[in-house]
């Protein structure tokens, strides 16, 4: 069992507390209804399936509540950090040279 | 004293004799007995059959890791279990032991023909044989496979003991106390650190309990032990016996199952069966030591032959000798000690076949001075006896060429390839293993966890050893811990360190086709089904594994992985690392059902949600339903009838006067702040923006992809305030993406949700005499058209209680939703039920719900909508706001796919014959067509308990919304049913029974 630490109670528990809510930083369009199918169609649809780092959200549903987002790696299951939603994408090479 | 127990050998406390039944045959042990020892010191060594071939067996190790010698123990009724292994299972007064896979007896087995037949079982013979034809599939192999397929027999009742489970934390946990084990623990002792040494065991030492005769530091290794364990508790080291780690999950955590009373006489009250652990440690040391490997010749698996550090093991922890004269065959110089322990023990040992040409000199002495004939350079290629080994076959090798046999009598044969690290747990952690060619094993590299592995398990040999390199590693960890240690120093003399190679398949100069050289015992595999799966194109060990079967059994090949990679490797002309190494996976050791379980099951295993009036449903003999985790009264039968009479009676009844519902199941998501009418705006496809405080209005929610979700009335009960209400089974849902948009799309509106669906009781009132029964319990409102017209709330004192009243209605009745704090919805109930009975009221349950709503063709999310349907299939356009600029799935519903008009469209169907439509019956357009017919779409509700006179239906039918009056048909396995498409509402289109 994976332990997770949440953003917003600075906490880390286990990831029973937790649930997984999919690829992070996938914004819903500003006016959905100027989008093409095309468009609309990969904001719904596609996802990058990571091999290695993820940015991906997960929620501490039995805690705060909130969402948040991680990078996560889908091999090892490591999580390099978390942040709250809405901070910018980090720099995933200097995470992973700390890594090192 | 049985035969062959020797006075004053071993742990076991033979003053305290043990009988047990093992094939109903009672058997005396003794205290510290297993299964197994016991056995063996009568002499019995078959113990079991094998799975495919029925060959007899006996046990062929001491340990955990036996394959063979599996049986069942029995403890009264419920207390059955297959699959338990020999030499781990301890006796106790009374305990009922039998062997498996044999019939009609252990031995004479009519199974046993399916040895002759070996021929027939090779590699893949399930992929082979059972191919064609198709016919048989049914009548013959299906029956045979099930006959032949399962390990023991299931137990047929239900398990009566409990199991328990704990977490615990520590600073760093020791898994395995043999040398290494302790070593590391007395590092880690007394240092303020929380340690918890953890063996499977019933007594820690390991290794040392079988090598009694080492010294250490000056001390027998025995008293040694005893001083160390008693200063490690006085220490405050967690000592913990009869546990197994049987996993090692992420981020250090390692599941370990503790047997508490498996090895009780009596079974003490309060306590479980078994203790499940959840240990969370911060730094892991696993010192799980080395498990002995087989050697591979024809005949390796005929009782007698073993392993020959347990027949070690057997006589000096458990003073049993395995046999008066025994032979060794190894190929490592382990073996000869044991050979050496047994001649001392009084044996004969008939000799040391060895396969190497040259042994260390000082091994070669001690045989000489003890008279025991050796045989260097040598090979095994046969056995004899029919039920227990008798005479061994032996060969003189010259490089390449084996010579001429010569039979030797014996009545075991201890054999030993060498050994293997432990690397299960290690391999857990997707730690990284390297090959190392001169030890021809793997060896543990990198983990990505906080674990250290020391000792055999990494590949160290002896007693001295283990002991400084347990030491060694447990300072690395303390370091981490950020303390430090003194180096402790051991010296061990006695010792017995040692070398070897390894083998694949023993060289002989018989046919290696006919051999049957067994690589794993538990599943049959034979080195030469290894050859023969490489033959047939197989070149990865995943493969060969799962062609063979080959390490897939429950001892998941802890004796055969090696040797079967090595043989692979050779007949791939590949080295081992280049064909791989199958993957290690959890639990360790097989584990009951019962410890993973612990204590969810029962009512235990899942949540029962009950309402404040679940109670009253309860004494009125309501028969429930689950919904979600909710238990919900579906009707409520009067004497003698059946769930159609009693949904009959309850339409007709609350359409006729008043009806009387527990709606507090329903989900409920109190919306608050400044922007809750902009967020519901966009959360639900129906305008919201200029809903007046006072007023309900209908709800769809959809995904963004445009299809349904949920739908619920939406109730404004002020300018900030929305009362929402979800369908019962997706509150957790609803409030989930509400949370989800709220936080993450629009964080700039300033809205509050918070569920409220257990803090109301909500009771339903419908029907013509509802406003009338209702009117007298509210405070200064009067429940007139004018007043409180349909799609209207308002706070009102209802029987005394603050209430939040709704006009609403689910059934095209008047009706009223009455919310109330959920503790006085049990009193409110009984007071309308009581002021009811002049009106006849009834209750009524989600049965009858179904079928007044379905007449007026209000559909449930998840039964007429599957996750595919929009609002428009569902004939609901009139939901969605047509003048928003986006809500939720908006944009979805502008996708091509969700435009076509021939999409599969909510209708209602009438049949022909006016019988009954299955609920899920297909539905075709013309039923002359060849099978397999043309499927148009499916029969989503169905009753005939209603009031409109005939049975009905809702259907989702291809392009139904332009095929009213049109007919399609219902093929069922008898008949074929016409049914016309009609609209979805059957009952008062005008809704004139809406108005009071
Ligand atoms: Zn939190």
């Amino acid at each position: 069992m994976l332990l997770i630490h949440c953003p917003y109670c600075d906490e880390t528990l286990p990831e029973l507390e937790f649930t997984y809510a999919g690829e992070a930083h996938i914004d819903r369009p500003e006016n959905p209804s100027e989008q093409s199918d095309a468009e609309w169609e990969s904001f719904l649809f596609l996802r990058e399936n990571v091999k290695g780092p993820h940015f991906e959200r997960w929620r501490h549903f039995h805690g705060c509540g909130r969402y948040f987002n991680a990078v996560r790696n889908t091999i090892t299951d490591k999580f390099y950090i978390t942040y709250k939603a809405g901070e910018a994408r980090p720099d995933l090479s200097a995470l992973l040279e700390d890594e090192k | 004293m049985s035969k062959f127990r020797l006075r004053g050998k071993g742990r076991v406390d033979a003053s305290q004799p043990v009988v047990f039944t093992f094939d109903g045959k009672p058997y005396t042990g003794v205290k510290g007995d297993t299964v197994a020892s016991a056995l063996l010191s009568h002499g019995v060594h078959l113990m079991g059959r094998s799975f495919k071939y029925h060959r007899p067996r006996g046990a062929i190790a001491a340990g955990s890791e036996e394959p063979n010698a599996l049986i069942g123990t029995r403890r009264g009724p419920g207390r059955f279990e297959p699959n338990t292994r020999a030499t781990v299972q301890e006796i106790w007064n009374g305990l009922d032991a039998s062997s498996q896979n044999k019939f009609p007896s252990l031995k004479f087995d009519v199974g046993a023909v399916n040895d002759a037949a070996y021929m027939l079982f090779s590699a893949g013979f399930y992929y082979k044989t059972f191919m064609w034809p198709r016919s048989f599939w049914d009548k013959v192999y299906e029956p045979f496979i099930r006959a032949a397929a399962g390990l023991g027999v299931s137990p047929t009742e239900e398990d009566p003991d409990t199991y328990a489970s704990r977490n615990l934390h520590c600073d760093l946990l020791i898994v395995g106390a043999g040398p290494t084990g302790i070593a590391a623990a007395r590092e880690a002792a007394g240092k303020g650190l929380s340690v918890v040494l953890v063996d499977e065991n019933p007594e820690m030492g390991g290794t040392l309990l079988s090598e009694p005769q080492a010294h250490i530091n000056g001390k027998a290794a025995w008293d040694w032990l005893a001083d160390e364990l008693a200063a490690l508790k006085e220490a405050g080291v967690k000592l913990m016996t009869r546990t197994t780690a049987i996993g090692y999950y992420h981020q250090n955590l390692i599941g370990m199952v503790e047997k508490l009373t498996d090895h009780l006489a009596e079974l003490p009250a309060d306590t479980p069966r078994e203790r499940m652990w959840r240990v969370r440690a911060k730094q892991v040391l696993l010192a799980q030591g080395a498990l002995e490997k087989p050697l591979v010749f024809h005949g390796n698996d005929r009782p007698g032959v073993m392993l020959a550090g347990s027949a070690q093991t057997y006589l000096n922890r458990y003073g049993v000798k395995v046999g008066d004269s025994p032979m060794v065959i190894t190929s490592h110089d382990s073996a000869w000690y044991a050979a050496f322990d047994l001649h001392d023990a009084g044996a004969r040992v008939q000799a040391i076949v060895d396969t190497r040409a040259s042994v260390r000199e000082n091994l070669q002495a001690e045989a000489r001075n003890r008279g025991i004939p050796v045989k260097l350079n040598h090979t095994v290629t046969a056995t004899g006896g029919r039920l227990r080994v008798n005479n061994v076959r032996i060969n003189p090798m010259d490089g390449s060429r084996v010579g001429h046999g010569q039979w030797i009598k014996c009545d075991c044969l201890l054999m030993s390839g060498g050994w293997t690290p432990s690397l299960h747990l290690f391999s857990h952690t997707k730690g990284k293993l390297t090959w190392d060619d001169d030890m021809t094993t793997f060896l543990p590299d990198q983990t990505p966890e906080d674990c250290v592995i020391a000792g055999a398990s990494r590949g160290l040999w002896g007693l001295e050893a283990a002991l400084e390199d347990g030491s060694a590693k447990a300072r690395e960890v303390l370091a981490a811990l950020g303390t430090e240690a003194e180096i402790s120093e051991y010296t061990v003399a006695n010792d017995r360190p040692g070398t070897g190679v390894t083998m694949r398949e023993l060289p002989t100069d018989r046919s290696a086709g006919k051999a049957k050289a067994f690589v794993d015992y538990q599943n049959d595999v034979t080195a030469k089904d290894l050859r023969l799966a490489v033959r047939e194109g197989m070149r990865s060990i995943e493969h060969v594994k799962r062609y063979t079967t080959n390490g897939m059994a429950t001892d998941q090949g802890k004796m055969s992985n090696i040797n079967g990679l090595n043989i692979a490797a050779d007949a791939l002309g590949k080295r081992q690392p280049e064909v791989g190494l199958t993957t290690f996976r959890p639990p360790y050791t097989p584990t009951t059902f019962g410890a993973f379980a612990g204590y969810h099951r029962g009512d235990h295993f899942e949540v029962t949600r009950k309402t404040q009036i679940d109670s009253w449903a309860e004494a009125r003999g309501a028969v429930f339903e689950p919904v979600g985790q909710w238990r919900r009264a579906r009707y409520f039968p009067q004497a003698g009838e059946d769930m159609d009479a009693a949904v009959t009676r309850e339409c007709a009844a609350t359409r006729k006067s008043v009806g009387i519902f527990d709606a507090s199941t329903l989900g409920k998501i109190e919306v608050v702040g400044p922007d809750a009418a902009e967020f519901v705006n966009r959360m639900y496809t129906n305008p919201f923006l200029k809903l007046a405080p006072g007023k309900c209005r209908y709800g769809l929610l959809l995904g963004d992809d445009g299809f349904i979700r949920d739908d619920g009335v939406i109730a404004r009960v002020g300018e900030d305030r929305f009362h929402v209400t979800t369908t019962t089974g997706g509150a957790a849902r609803v409030l989930t993406m509400m949370e989800d948009y709220l936080q993450t799309e629009w964080p700039d509106l300033n809205v509050w949700l918070t569920s409220t669906t257990e803090q109301y009781s909500t009771i339903a009132l419908n029907g013509p005499n509802a406003a009338k029964l209702l009117q007298p319990f509210v405070k200064d409102f009067a429940l007139t058209e004018e007043n409180f017209p349909h799609m209207s709330c308002v706070d009102v004192e209802v029987a005394g209680y603050p209430a939040r009243l709704w006009r609403v209605s689910f059934t095209g009745e008047i009706g009223f939703e009455i919310n109330v704090a959920a503790p006085h919805g049990r009193d409110l109930w009984e007071k309308l039920w009581e002021a009811g009975q002049p009106y006849d009221i009834t209750p009524y349950g989600t049965e009858t719900m179904h079928v007044l709503r379905a007449e007026k063709g209000y559909i449930i999310v998840g039964q007429d909508t599957d996750g595919t349907v929009t609002p428009h299939d569902a004939g609901m356009s009139w939901a969605v706001g047509k003048k928003k600029a986006d809500f939720v799935g908006m944009r979805g519903l502008a996708r091509p796919d969700l435009t076509d008009p021939n999409r599969k469209q909510l209708v209602g169907l009438i049949s022909e014959d006016k019988s009954k439509l299955e609920e899920g019956a297909q539905i075709v357009f013309d039923p002359k067509q060849p099978i397999p017919m043309t499927m148009r779409g499916h029969v989503t509700s169905s009753y005939d308990q209603g009031t409109t006179g005939q049975p009905i239906a809702l259907a989702l039918v291809e392009g139904g919304h332009a095929k009213m009056g049109e007919t399609v048909y219902i093929p069922m396995e008898d008949r074929t049913i016409a049914a016309k498409i009609t609209g979805t509402v059957f009952l008062d289109p005008e809704n004139t029974r809406l108005k009071i």
